[in-house]
């Protein structure tokens, strides 16, 4: 495991014809890396005695079989990595093409994705029954809805202004916890706190973001960073307000404009005629954060065109030469800061709302890092990057725990689950070798005088961080 | 928007500028010292000097990037004040002061981005700082947003949608192309800035700081890297933004070609000091500055100095 | 007094073992200008090599004597955790320099849940913890108490003291620190001048990491308890501790750890241990705030 993302690593210099005693000198060496590698980490599981004392199980086999997999994997990317790497940049250059945002028929496309979307709880039901339909609706829908929604509020503030923001699961915990603590302190409703926690996760991100958002790059994300634990571990400690660890549970449901998703007969089902079932509040929650997701969608893409969006992205640019043109950067980055931090109070207000129960843990420096990965990965200021790495990446882990026949192959203990976050790290760190400026890094003028065309991600800076 | 208020009569050339016994020092190092000099409105002044004479560092005090250790930088746009004003400003704890027909800005006061927007001076790079990633119009548009933002209602009138705001981007986008016509590079305006070619880029920049509507320009060498044909080009582009825009200019520059040929007012530094300043003509039988480019020996200043007095 | 005394002792044992870390943050960062996130878990990773190693080796040979058996565990600590560090920067950070800006820092988190979620894999997810290691202390009677100085505590401060005057020493006074400070000034200037940029660079990871194992080894004796997830917070602190010393600078990275150190176990001991976290985070933020360039870092001139 540890070794397979060194395949391709070392001395990777692709020659015509193979050179086999190099070749085979080559995955040798990887191959002995590989076991000092794993000498004692992997050799040896530690584990805790009867009396407490610490006794080593070793597992020479499986160092075997993973330095042979080293080998073998090392050897087999010589003879056909090179045509493989040329197959890869091809598909990525051509699904980047496919879908570059400047293309004539890309509006017919964009109402087959919203049609799709708008029957999948449907098709879902349809395809895998009343059963397997809570699984997908839930698991895969509104789950990869919410980081899409969380991906594209954290891309306003990294992909379009370009400040590194490592704390944004903050934001999603204020929403959280404001919509938590107001519904079970004073009886709101789901509908008026997902406004207060849109501004409340603004007003937070105001207060935060102005002393900090004068520090230049990789300081701004240690800083954000820190914030971000500061706000969980405050979470954490203050046991009267937020019951610490334990976390709040028994927050209301959305309601149907008032109508409980319950089968009471004041409820939604009782209300139209219709048989109650779960499926009926799963259906709304997934039409519910798919409409704020879309909204968010719609916010970004207008500011974009607006002046806002174009000083946003100019600060990304080059900030002195903002500064030159009379920009305040202050006020520009707090904008771009507070909008991102609403639609991530937004998202924490349904968090609450979808699950009843919410916890600290659920806001942990993982969470920043995934969406982060997320808007990365998607290509910086790409609104459909985004979403489709949001899809690869949370649909894929999410997929791992499908991969029950897996089981078959290496025995009843395997659990796939266990290498979700593993393999998400790889994955990260494989994308950043592959394609640094993420799946779409190509961007889309903001206004036209002639012709639309994209501008080549080569083009387009990062911003400072 | 771009056309600034340049009422000065012909032949008067009251300051626009007036920097007074300006010094900026870095920890023991002191860049810029006991500095004083003034722009004429609708004057090309040049501030020369060999390299490392502190040009950049009174750019950056003038434009706010830098906060200068001591002395005044006074901007007057609109009317000439009224004696006195000046003095009463700077005694106050005042900023600036603007009345209709004008103000008075204490530039050493101000950060940069307040400068450009309310005392009006725009600046260009030593080393162009263009969006490279955005195209030519947009980083033309982001240079009215000071405007356009207002005109959007702060994004709220935009984000409706309001036919107000539409109005106020397409006349952004018309001064947007009015210069772009002028620098011929109207065709290239959904390229991205960065594809251009390197003198198209330096006459973006100038384009760029114009749609700020500046009463002062400052050019950090603006013909650094151009051939002798684009230096020309350069030369006739300046000259109609003065006549044209009755914008004042202050630029730093090497090209001698062009300093001699445009400028009406010239200022040499040398170690942060001025050693000289008047008209091209002064300046180019001045011992003074032929010692300092041409390296003489003081002494021979000092000679150079009694013949000319004799 | 007595009860002061004793926290200072615990505050500079502490802050020993932040301050050896920080050294691997802030070389990094001084020649490649990133922050390299998976440093902790390097941290980490070298706790449960340095536990594996002394386990073995005192069931290989029974009876051996505690000193030599430790000497063996920190060789052994810190060339494994070089080895990891050595790969980590080969296949993580080298392929993306002079890439995209943040793509270095992206993929350095990516290596840090790869490096949790690996140990938490191979190891499992319970904590590992040793029997005592070294007991027992000199007492020191202070007024009308008592302070303890634990073998182990002198044996933290006193390996910290000599390592790092090795260490200062290699960075000072050899071909390799004087490559280094080539590289960290003008990367491109300094392999025109025929330094190997890519293995000074190698090696800054490989010295970063090997002091971050002996940092494991002592935090190893100290508190004989280990879990995958210690890497993170003792990660961030030790990046507060190099920033609050000014980043890029050796001394600083040092006296920035032992403050760290000391205002941890003072906030603990006279304020509140729930909060102590929230107080180290907090001197990061204000630190980087108010006091960018640190104690002993140089001032950040801003280029127009």
């Amino acid at each position: 495991m540890a070794q397979s993302e060194d395949i391709g690593g070392v001395a990777a210099e692709p020659s015509a014809s193979l050179d086999w005693p190099k070749a085979l000198r080559d995955a040798g060496l990887l191959a002995l890396f590989t076991l000092g590698l794993s000498f004692p980490i992997l050799a040896f599981r530690t584990r805790q005695d009867l009396t407490q004392g610490l006794v080593l199980d070793p597992r020479w086999g499986l160092v075997a079989t993973v330095v042979a997999i080293a080998f073998f994997a090392r050897l087999g990317w010589l003879v056909f990595g090179g045509a493989l790497t040329r197959g890869a940049a091809a598909g990525a250059a051509r699904v980047s093409r496919a879908l570059a945002p400047v293309k004539p028929y890309a509006w017919i496309f964009r109402y087959i994705v919203l049609a799709l979307l708008a029957a999948y709880p449907f098709l879902a039901v349809l395809f895998t029954g009343t059963g397997g339909a809570l699984k997908w609706i839930d698991n895969f829908g509104i789950q990869i809805l919410i980081y899409v929604m969380l991906g594209w509020g954290l891309n306003i503030v990294v992909g379009l202004a370009g400040l590194l923001d490592l704390g944004y699961v903050a934001f999603y915990a204020v929403g959280a916890y404001s919509t938590a603590l107001l519904s079970t302190h004073f009886g709101f409703s789901f509908w008026i706190c997902l406004p207060l926690a849109g501004i409340f996760a603004a007003f937070w991100g105001i207060m935060l973001g102005f002393p900090v958002l004068r520090l230049r790059g990789d300081y701004l994300a240690i800083v954000t960073l820190a914030f971000g634990e500061i706000i969980r571990l405050v979470i954490i400690n203050w046991v009267e307000l937020t019951n610490g660890a334990s976390g709040i549970s028994g927050i209301p449901r959305p309601t149907f404009f008032g109508l409980p998703f319950n089968a009471s007969d004041e409820g939604f089902a009782a209300f139209f005629g219709l048989q109650f079932t779960p499926l009926h509040r799963l259906f709304f929650l997934f039409y519910l954060i798919l409409a704020l997701a879309l909204l968010t969608n719609w916010v970004t893409v207008r500011l974009r065109r607006l002046p806002i969006g174009r000083a946003w992205e100019a600060l990304r640019e080059d900030e002195i030469a903002c500064r030159s043109l009379g920009i305040d950067t202050v006020i520009t980055k707090l904008t771009a800061f507070s909008i991102g931090a609403m639609f991530g109070g937004f998202a924490g207000a349904f968090f609450a709302a979808r699950l009843g129960f919410i916890s600290p843990k659920s806001f942990e420096f993982m969470e920043s890092a995934v969406i982060l990965s997320i808007v990365v990965l998607g290509g910086m200021g790409s609104q459909i990057g985004v979403a489709i790495a949001a899809i690869v990446m949370i649909g894929g882990t999410e997929l791992l725990r499908e991969l029950t026949w897996l089981k078959a192959v290496f025995g009843p203990s395997f659990d796939p689950t266990q290498y979700r976050m593993l393999l998400f790290g790889m994955a990260m760190v494989a994308m950043m070798v592959w394609r640094p400026r993420g799946l779409i890094s190509n961007r889309e003028p903001s206004i036209v005088l002639h012709e639309k065309r994209a501008i080549g991600g080569d083009m387009v800076k990062e911003g400072h961080g | 928007m771009s056309v600034s208020s340049g009422d000065a009569p012909a032949g008067v050339k009251p300051p626009i500028l007036q920097v007074e016994h300006l010094t900026m020092r870095f920890g023991g190092l002191v860049a810029v010292n006991d500095l004083s000099f003034d722009v004429a409105r609708g004057d090309i002044t040049a501030l020369i000097g060999p390299n490392g004479a502190g040009k950049t560092t009174v750019f950056n005090c003038i434009t706010g990037f830098y906060k200068p250790t001591a002395g005044r930088i006074a901007l007057y746009r609109g009317a000439t004040p009224k004696p006195g004003t000046l003095d009463a400003l700077t005694n106050s704890p005042r900023r600036f002061a603007t009345g209709d027909d004008g103000g008075i800005f204490l530039l050493e006061r101000m950060g940069d981005s307040e400068i450009t927007a309310r005392a009006k001076v725009a600046r260009t790079f030593q080393n162009i700082r263009l969006f490279t990633g955005m195209t030519v119009l947009e980083n033309l548009m982001v240079a009215q947003h000071n405007w356009l933002n207002r005109a959007s209602g702060y994004s709220f009138l935009g984000l409706a949608g309001a036919k107000s705001f539409r109005d106020a981007e397409a006349q952004a986008v018309d001064i947007a192309v009015q210069w772009l016509d002028r620098i011929g590079l109207k065709g290239r305006a959904d390229d991205p800035a960065g594809a251009l070619p390197y003198g198209d880029q330096r006459r973006l920049e100038i384009a760029r700081a114009m749609c700020t509507g500046p009463v002062l320009l400052c050019l950090d060498e603006p013909a650094a890297g151009l051939n002798p044909r684009e230096s020309a080009e350069l030369n006739e582009f300046l000259m109609s933004i003065r006549s044209g825009n009755g914008t004042s200019l202050l630029l730093i520059e090497h090209d001698m070609s062009v300093v001699m040929e445009i400028s009406d007012h010239i200022v040499v530094l040398e170690y942060g000091t001025k050693i000289s300043d008047g008209t091209p003509q002064f300046i180019q039988n001045d011992p003074k500055v032929i010692a300092a480019y041409l390296g003489v020996e003081d002494d021979e200043v000092d000679e150079a100095e009694t013949e000319l007095e004799k | 007094m007595d009860y002061f005394l004793q926290q200072l002792v615990n505050g500079l044992t502490l802050g020993s073992v932040y301050g050896l870390i920080a050294i691997g943050y802030t070389m990094v960062y001084g020649i490649i200008g990133m922050i390299n996130f998976a440093h902790g878990d390097v941290f980490m990773l070298s706790v449960f090599i340095a536990l594996i190693v002394f386990v073995l080796i005192s069931s290989l040979v029974g009876g051996l004597a505690i000193a030599l058996a430790l000497i063996i565990v920190l060789v052994c600590a810190m060339a494994l955790t070089a080895l990891w560090s050595w790969a980590i920067e080969r296949v993580a950070y080298r392929p993306l320099r002079g890439s995209f800006r943040l793509a270095p820092l992206i993929s350095a988190i990516g290596m840090s849940i790869f490096l949790v979620n690996f140990v938490q894999l191979v190891q499992g997810p319970r904590n590992k913890s040793l029997p005592p290691i070294m007991d027992g202390g000199f007492v020191i009677p202070v007024g009308s108490g008592n302070i303890t100085l634990a073998y182990k505590q002198i044996l933290i401060i006193l390996t910290t003291a000599v390592l790092l005057a090795a260490f200062w020493f290699v960075v000072q006074k050899t071909s390799l620190g004087r490559a280094q400070r080539a590289c960290e000034q003008d990367r491109k200037m300094a392999s025109l001048l025929g330094i190997d940029v890519d293995r000074t660079i190698s090696l800054t990871f490989v010295m970063g990491a090997a002091l971050a194992a002996v940092a494991g080894v002592l935090f190893m004796v100290q508190y004989g308890v280990v879990n995958f997830s210690d890497g993170f917070v003792p990660g961030i602190k030790a990046f507060t501790a190099a920033v609050l010393g000014g980043i890029g600078s050796l001394p600083g990275a040092v006296i920035g750890g032992l403050l760290i150190g000391l205002i941890e176990v003072f906030w603990s001991a006279y304020f509140s241990i729930d909060y102590k976290d929230v107080a180290a985070f907090s001197i990061l933020a204000v630190t980087l705030i108010f006091m960018p360039s640190g104690l002993l870092g140089k001032p950040d001139v801003e280029k127009v």
